[in-house]
């Protein structure tokens, strides 16, 4: 499997495999490639992961095999083969006929893909209804069948509810149990689990995996998850700019990448076995229409020599069944996975504390979010607050921010103790604590620039004005690697990392002591998620500001944070150092938590 | 996760909406009417109560009226008076409707309620039907009056919209984040919240000034105009009705007058709404 | 079917609410929105109470130049309107006769005002139902051969048309189609809808069919353009896109996932347009001299007939108030989850 696969392609796929070659998808009115150049095989019982960050094209891979391309975008060129026929040839009746009952497809979010106002079990035995297979108690017992298998219960009460009567992690398994119903021989996942809980996300992935090998079903799994594919793929491809830039067994792609850009990506992840010192990459990634000739990774790779801008460079095979798209594949040296880990945050450094919450119960309306959760912050240090959704971590740091109120309880700052909101706090305290939101889509006012965003601070507090102030933007838009071309920019003109990169220059404006992150990187590809940990681990130590840390990503918290809280339905389950939790924890949760959390390496 | 979003550059909201046909076609006859309305009068042939020959007579571009007062000279003297009241009304209309939607959506809680209950009893009213009330006890209303009844009957209607699109950004993390520096409330309203409207707010004052046309109209054309004797594109109708069968361009013209316009603004209004869901 | 073992603790999930056994649910719920509806009602008649009789002076405007002659029939018209009373009397006793059927006595024919109105209601009730009757089919029909071609030149044609003529006002097309088709052009339609006084309207039919097209063509254009953005936003929707991706045919697609969710967004801009209705009757009604409610309105208020005035605005905000109700209650019983909510 070495050579090209388009040589011979019906000997190298067996039955129920499937091939993909020359895969091709343009914009309708440009002739702009979104995708091109995809030659892919999914082999029986295999799981191959597609990897890739936004704007790389891999989900209009994955819908391509259904012959389907969303509006705005046709598939111009290229073959999908299942069992020798033609998919983007057949006539369309036939595509529909295949579609559900020989590839099928389980959508992104499944929440909006499920139709709300009509119940679960309808819409599970819609398509047998359709196609008139079996009785109409043939019909419902496959589908209860089909829930009993993705362990979902499947009395008559559950086949009656409707969608929004369904957790996240149910309604996920409902769509896994429809795509499985009709018994396809090819399944495309579009990232399934985004937005799950890691528990929820385990579960999920563990029965998709038992389904494809018990059913001897293909996938393809679209993610933007380094670690998920880890845990899943048989193979992996590492998709960028619109291009396959390496596809490998799993095992050789993580022990050695041999496309740079599989390599940063890497480098920007973290793990959850040892502290790391994250690294970005840096620039955009390209859209379609805007990106470099030759290499697409050229105007961001560290290994680039001019020879990458002359051509589109071929997959080069490195080993058997494993290629990338680089033509210094055999110059750029080895690589190994722990490269970049560092020494764990020091357990026993002397703490000096600056912020302490004692007792803090929550309240929403009569219901009580937060019971009783006590924990303290030191100079120079960060503290993660971890859980899983509704375990009540980003209620508390609206509490310590001031910008939820109906609370009890004590929070203290340098001894003194805080007023419950944020209005009602004195100036001076305001500016000390400062707040990063989780999304800087919503978190920067798409009216005004970066810089009266970033002086706004300033002059609310008379740290700066006039001509000063400018230049104290300036100064501080460089110490968060923003281009000073960007002063008079809109926010609304600025990708997802360069927005958050505003609001932590907004909050250092204040010159603030703490620094309350709530998910700051949940919202983020991973290349940017490392950048902006690496800054934040750059300000600690340099200005010695305190963080309080929100997040859901354990590995991060491993690389980010000497204390970590972790939390359980608003309480408080497990404290203490980060290698001391991480390493040996105590509570059974905690061990879950470690345990269903994806790993790499 | 589709593609990203990095647009090269973003022109303003009116840089934008100029390169749209549907507004560009509404905002020109809309500007063309408002000429009409305030320079015709000065090159009219006729005085605007002058009479011009025998009632419903054919001299002239469209003939005489039921006075036989010039209709062509009645129609350029009857837009300034229609156009003047749509216009202040709407502008009132808009400022009671925004400042009630944008408080009741910041204050939330009791505020909202019971101003927005408040809200839905003065909507229970058709527009027309406010105005009509008020007059049963008024004789000849002078033209405040009516501009503070259509005024009025479009707050509701403008605050339940600008309540709406204030929700919206309310909620957003950086009104939070103003709120979190301890900026004065009236500031993160003026300088948070009410930029983020303006293009909503512009569709719907479009719409606005297209419903005051109609009301103001209306109200000449049931014969409650301000002046009796002015000539008034509403009343115009009114008066001439009888006539529509012998001289049908003293009632037409100003029908058409009118229909242009509120197609035109229409037309503008409608773009802005469509610039102001794509963008942003 | 291989066997798969189930796996461990599914149930661990947070069980959602219950869709059952909420009937208590509902009657609360529905207590409460036909509370508000009354106590909307109740603000409304203090609305209008005021604007007729607190805000100016309706003998002076009835009697005009003969107030300071004509004393006695000042002074007749004065007892008539209680003028001496404080107005919290008068509004007492106003709303007392709302609420126990009795209306008044008209200022203009000392006939009582329900006997007045009775007649003209049903007159106005038969013409908005018969023009709401080729409205919503007409709406829906239009709305969706534009989704259809969606974006593309018929669609396009199709929807400047509508954009135009929702921004005409209904009294401008109403003469610009009795220019058409009761005058010069063609002669086919009366131009007034009946000339007796006894007669009820829909004994000469011809003589509706300009007053219905005109409230047609006033209404439709704002309802099929909701309904087409509506059906648009529901095909673009990921529930379609996996519908398709399903392989289920195009027509089960449009009529099961499509339309079932366009259809309370449809629901309420219908309700929004019969409650619009009831004003636009007013100018309709008056150009065509159909006997109804908004012609009698008009007409009293040139006769400052206050008592008239006030029962009819108390009808049409009526009416309003119970359209709208009707149509929130229906688009809650066809969203689950909104269904849902309240039961739980």
């Amino acid at each position: 499997m070495t050579a090209p696969t388009r040589d011979v392609p019906q000997t190298t796929t067996p039955a129920g495999g499937l091939v993909v070659e020359d895969l091709g998808v343009t914009l309708t009115g440009r002739p702009v490639d979104v995708v091109d150049d995809i030659d892919l095989v999914l082999r029986p019982g295999e799981v191959v992961g597609l990897v890739g960050e936004s704007g790389s094209g891999k989900t209009t891979v994955g819908t391509s095999l259904l012959a389907y391309s969303r509006a705005g975008a046709l598939i111009s060129s290229g073959k999908v083969l299942l069992e020798g026929r033609d998919v983007l040839q057949l006539p369309w009746k036939e595509v529909r006929q295949l579609r559900g009952e020989e590839i099928a497809y389980v959508p992104q979010d499944p929440a909006s893909a499920l139709n709300p106002s009509i119940r679960i079990g309808k819409q599970l035995v819609e398509l047998h209804q359709l196609r008139g297979v079996g009785t109409a108690e043939s019909r419902l017992q496959a589908a209860r069948d089909g829930l009993a298998e993705v362990g979902l219960p499947n009395d008559d009460e559950f086949l009656r509810r409707y969608a929004h009567q369904l957790s996240g992690g149910q309604v996920q398994r409902v769509a896994l149990a429809m795509a499985f119903l009709p018994k396809p021989k090819v399944l495309v996942l579009d990232e399934p689990t985004t937005g799950l809980d890691v528990t929820t996300q385990k579960m999920v992935l563990d029965t998709m995996a038992q389904l494809c090998r018990s059913h001897g079903v293909c996938a393809l799994y679209v993610t933007h998850d380094l670690a998920v594919v880890a845990n899943i793929a048989d193979r992996v491809a590492v998709m960028y700019a619109g291009q396959i830039a390496e596809l490998g067994p799993k095992d050789a792609v993580f022990a050695n990448p041999s496309h740079p850009y599989t390599r940063a990506l890497l480098d920007s992840i973290p793990h959850l076995s040892q502290a790391r010192a994250l690294k970005g990459i840096p620039g955009r990634t390209p859209a379609p229409g805007a990106r470099p000739d030759g290499c697409r990774f050229s105007d961001r790779c560290t290994y680039v020599v001019d020879a990458c801008k002359q051509q589109v460079p071929p997959l080069i095979s490195v080993a058997p069944d494993h290629e990338a798209r680089c033509i210094r594949v055999g110059e750029i040296g080895m690589w190994d996975i722990n490269r970049g880990t560092v020494p764990d945050a020091d357990p026993n450094r002397k703490r000096d504390v600056i912020l302490s919450v004692e007792g803090l119960n929550v309240f929403y309306g009569r219901k009580q979010i937060v019971h009783d959760v006590t924990f303290d912050l030191a100079k120079g240090e960060v503290v993660a607050l971890v859980g899983e959704s509704g375990s009540g971590k980003t209620t508390i740091s609206r509490s310590v921010g001031g910008l939820h109120k109906e609370w009890t309880g004590a929070v203290r700052f340098e001894g003194r103790e805080l007023a419950r909101s944020a209005r009602s706090r004195s100036a001076e305290d305001r500016r000390r604590i400062q707040y990063i939101f989780q999304n800087p889509y919503l978190s920067l006012n798409p009216r005004l620039t970066i810089e009266q965003i970033i002086r706004r601070p300033m002059e609310l507090f008379g740290i700066a004005k006039g001509k000063q102030a400018t230049d104290r933007v300036l100064q501080l838009m460089e110490q968060v690697a923003l281009g000073s071309g960007m002063l008079h920019y809109q926010a609304s003109r600025l990708s997802g990392g360069e927005r958050q990169r505003v609001a932590i220059a907004r909050a250092l404006a204040a010159e603030p002591d703490v620094m309350v992150c709530d998910e700051i990187t949940s919202a983020l590809d991973v290349s940017v998620q490392g950048s902006i940990v690496a800054l934040l681990e750059g300000l600690r130590k340099e200005r010695g500001i305190s963080m309080l840390f929100v997040t859901h990503n354990l590995a991060l918290v491993r690389s980010i944070s000497a204390r970590v809280e972790i939390l359980q339905a608003g309480r408080v389950v497990e404290a203490g150092s980060v290698v001391t939790v991480m390493d040996t924890p105590r509570e059974e949760y905690t061990r879950k938590l470690l345990s269903d959390s994806p790993r790499v390496g | 996760m589709s593609t990203t979003a990095s647009l090269p550059s973003t022109p303003s909201f009116l840089g934008r909406a100029m390169k749209q046909k549907r507004f560009v076609f509404g905002f020109t006859v809309t500007l063309l009417v408002i000429a009409f309305a305030v320079l015709a009068p000065l090159v009219a042939p006729y005085g605007e109560e002058e009479t011009a020959g025998p009632p419903y007579s054919k001299g002239g571009l469209f003939g005489t009226d039921y006075l036989g007062q010039d209709v062509l000279s009645r129609l350029m003297h009857g837009g300034q008076g229609v156009l003047l009241i749509s216009v202040l009304a709407t502008l009132l209309g808009m400022v009671l409707g925004i400042l009630i939607g944008v408080v009741a959506a910041y204050a939330g809680g009791w505020w909202d309620e019971v101003l927005m209950r408040l809200n839905d009893v003065l909507l229970a009213f058709p527009q027309i039907l406010l105005a009509l009330v008020v007059l049963t006890a008024l004789q000849n209303p002078a033209a405040w009056v009516i501009i503070v009844l259509v005024g009025v009957s479009h707050a509701p209607r403008v605050a339940r919209v600008s309540r709406g699109v204030a929700l919206g950004i309310v909620s957003r993390d950086f009104v939070v984040a103003a709120e979190a520096l301890g900026e004065k409330r009236s500031r993160v309203i003026v300088a948070e919240v009410l930029p983020n409207m303006i293009g909503p707010l512009l569709a719907e004052a479009g719409l606005r000034l297209t419903y005051s046309i109609g009301v103001v109209a209306a109200l000449g054309f049931l014969g409650f105009a301000a002046d009796p004797g002015a000539a008034n594109w509403g009343q115009m109708m009114n008066e001439n009705r009888l006539g529509l069968q012998t001289q049908p361009w003293a009632v037409l013209a100003p029908v058409l007058m009118i229909a242009i316009f509120t197609i035109a603004t229409n037309l503008m209004a409608d773009g802005l709404a469509q610039l102001s869901q794509r963008g942003d | 079917m291989t066997q798969v073992a189930t796996l461990p603790d599914p149930l661990a999930e947070v069980a959602p609410p219950r869709g059952r056994s909420g009937g208590a649910a509902w009657a609360a719920w529905l207590a409460r929105r036909l509370g508000l509806a009354v106590l909307t009602l109740w603000l409304v008649s203090v609305l209008v109470f005021l604007a007729t009789a607190a805000l100016g002076d309706p003998v002076r405007a009835i009697l005009g130049r003969d107030y300071d002659t004509n004393v006695g029939r000042r002074e007749q018209l004065e007892a008539q309107l209680g003028v001496g009373d404080s107005i919290v009397t008068r509004y007492v006793d106003w709303l007392g006769g709302l609420v126990t059927g009795d209306f008044g006595t008209s200022l203009a024919n000392q006939q009582p005002v329900w006997q007045q109105v009775s007649d003209t209601v049903v007159n106005t009730l038969v013409l908005v139902l018969l023009a709401a009757a080729v409205m919503i089919p007409l709406a829906f029909g239009i709305a969706m051969i534009s989704a259809h071609f969606r974006r593309r030149r018929p669609d396009t044609v199709i929807q400047t048309i509508l954009l135009a003529l929702a921004g005409v006002p209904e009294f401008v097309t109403g003469i610009l189609l009795v220019a058409l088709f009761s005058t010069s052009v063609f002669n086919i339609f009366p131009a007034v809808t009946i000339a007796s006084p006894t007669a009820r309207p829909w004994d000469t039919p011809e003589g509706m069919v300009l007053p219905v097209a005109t409230l047609v063509v006033a209404v439709t254009p704002y309802v099929s353009r909701i309904v087409r953005a509506t059906l648009l936003e529901v095909l673009d929707s990921d529930y379609v896109e996996l519908a398709r991706l399903k392989g289920i045919p195009e027509p089960v697609v449009m009529r099961k996932h499509a339309l079932l969710n366009a259809i309370v967004p449809g629901i309420q801009v219908i309700a929004l347009q019969l409650a619009w209705l009831a004003g636009g009757v007013v100018l309709v009604e008056t150009l065509f001299s159909y006997p109804g409610v908004g012609r009698q309105l008009v007409d009293s208020v040139r006769n400052h007939d206050v008592p008239m005035v006030q029962a009819l605005s108390m009808i049409i905000a009526g009416v309003y108030i119970v359209v709208n109700l009707v149509a929130d209650v229906l688009s809650i019983l066809l969203t689950p989850r909104a269904r849902t909510a309240i039961s739980s």
